[in-house]
């Protein structure tokens, strides 16, 4: 047995073993990526920033958040606060990871302390660090779905079930990143943080960390001092009741999709979904597009997909759609490790690189 | 020793825009500020080697195509992370309507 071939089986996701030295070695990382043509006075449009989209959309969200949220304590104690907490703990547990997405890219806004403004807030809403996540999120972008680069695969092969049920309560979510502020809080920041971190930023994610475990610190206070979980009900606790939606639109994104490739369209998924879900996932159902192109914002990217679908892969058809297509394939890499959904491309679109798809020998044996 | 090379014609950049112009084994990137004044640098980002051409001209600033760093492109002055060195900067002349630059 080879090396690489040890590799293949045992997949290393960790950011300073083998594999990540295996992907330094064969240029898999930090790679030239394939990209759709789109004219050049074309992207530019795309990419220009606004305003007016994210006002729009952000006021409507804190109002919303500020209505529900004082709905459920109005109500708190009777059965007419389930409605009201249902949809706060969706606007708060879910709708935050978008916002922390989409402005940490710094492409919601034209103006950009509004940007890191909401930024800071989506960071504390959805339980990450500001600091060490926009660089862990650099390194998703650069590298994604690289084994040993990439610090956000969500199913690491051999895939386990369990745990991706329990992210729709939030759980296991909670738990690992909640010990993560708490182990940054105290100072440490660990080997894996440290490989995308660069040193000058380590102080800012430790006082990051302080800070946010300082405010859930004082709704746990206040809770123990009010003899009840409301406090918690408005902060933190939709992290737990209201991440499904999170999670439901987050899994599908490379969920079953390939590893070791640089080709988007092969370790991403386009879905197309009700506008509701788009208004709280900021249009990231358009996922190929954004990882193809990170600096279109997330309103125009409905445009960009218009632009580029006769060369991508047909997308999901709808958000049911994209798990009937996962589900089977996230359970076979199981006990396949290297499994992927192949999905076709139309007769318009440029055809697959395939030179890149040799370097996982059990992956090319598949085809 | 330094020369002076052709790296485009001064109608193939639209004011605030970017060209990608490669010589040998180098990339360059060349400008035009919103006023049509010519600017060059480095044409890969100094965070992840990604080509700065493909991203946005904002005034006086480039912004990385992947991962929204932002430079100065009129002084290479790295403005946003994840950039934190600066880009190298060339200087520009035009004759008659070719953009000229000046490399080592």
């Amino acid at each position: 047995m080879t090396m690489t071939d040890d590799l293949v089986r045992k997949r290393d996701y960790s950011l300073t073993g083998p594999s990540s030295q295996r992907a330094l070695e064969i240029g898999l990382a930090s790679a030239e990526w394939y990209h759709s043509d789109v004219p050049r006075r074309v992207m530019k449009e795309l990419m220009q920033r606004r305003d007016g989209p994210a006002i729009r959309d952000t006021a409507l969200w804190i109002g919303l958040l500020l209505a529900t949220g004082a709905g459920g304590m109005w109500f708190w104690g009777t059965w007419a606060a389930v409605p009201f907490f249902l949809v706060y703990g969706v606007l708060y547990g879910s709708a935050c990871d978008s916002r922390w997405h989409e402005c940490g890219h710094g492409t919601a806004f034209r103006t950009q302390w509004m940007n890191d403004a909401v930024y800071q807030l989506a960071s504390f809403m959805v339980m990450r660090n500001p600091v060490s996540w926009r660089w862990s999120h650099v390194r998703h972008h650069t590298d994604t779905l690289i084994v040993g680069r990439d610090p956000e695969i969500a199913f690491m092969h051999p895939t386990a079930v369990l745990p991706g049920l329990l992210h729709f309560v939030g759980v296991l979510d909670i738990w690992h990143w909640m010990r993560t502020l708490l182990r940054n809080a105290a100072g440490i920041v660990g080997p894996d943080e440290r490989s995308y971190i660069p040193d000058s930023e380590v102080p800012k994610a430790i006082l990051a960390a302080r800070i946010h475990i300082a405010v859930y610190a004082g709704a746990l206070a206040a809770a123990v001092g009010m003899g009840s979980i409301l406090p918690l009900m408005l902060i933190g606790g939709p992290r737990i009741y209201g991440t499904w939606h999170m999670f439901m639109t987050g899994l599908i994104q490379h969920g079953g999709m390939a590893e070791d490739v640089v080709d988007h369209r092969l370790n991403s998924r386009t879905v197309l979904m009700n506008p509701v879900s788009r208004w709280i996932y900021w249009n990231m159902n358009y996922h190929v597009e954004h990882h193809m192109f990170p600096m279109v914002p997330y309103h125009a990217l409905p445009r960009l997909h218009a632009l580029i679908r006769h060369d991508l892969p047909a997308a999901c058809p709808s958000i049911l759609a994209a798990f009937a297509e996962m589900i089977p394939a996230v359970l076979r890499q199981r006990r396949e490790p290297g499994y992927y959904i192949r999905r076709e491309l139309p007769p318009t679109a440029r055809p697959y690189r395939e030179e890149f798809h040799q370097s996982v020998p059990e992956r090319a044996s598949m085809r | 020793m330094t020369q002076w090379i052709a790296a485009c014609d001064v109608e193939d950049i639209d004011p605030e825009d970017v060209l990608r112009f490669d010589h040998g084994t180098r990339s360059f990137a060349i400008y035009r500020d919103p006023a049509g004044a010519f600017f060059a640098t480095d044409g890969r980002c100094t965070h992840e080697a990604v080509h700065l051409a493909d991203g946005l001209v904002m005034g006086d600033q480039i912004e990385c195509p992947k991962h929204n760093g932002r430079f100065n492109y009129k002084t290479g002055a790295a403005l946003r992370a994840p950039v934190c060195v600066n880009l190298t900067t060339y200087r520009v002349r035009v004759s008659g309507a070719v953009v000229e630059i000046e490399i080592g």
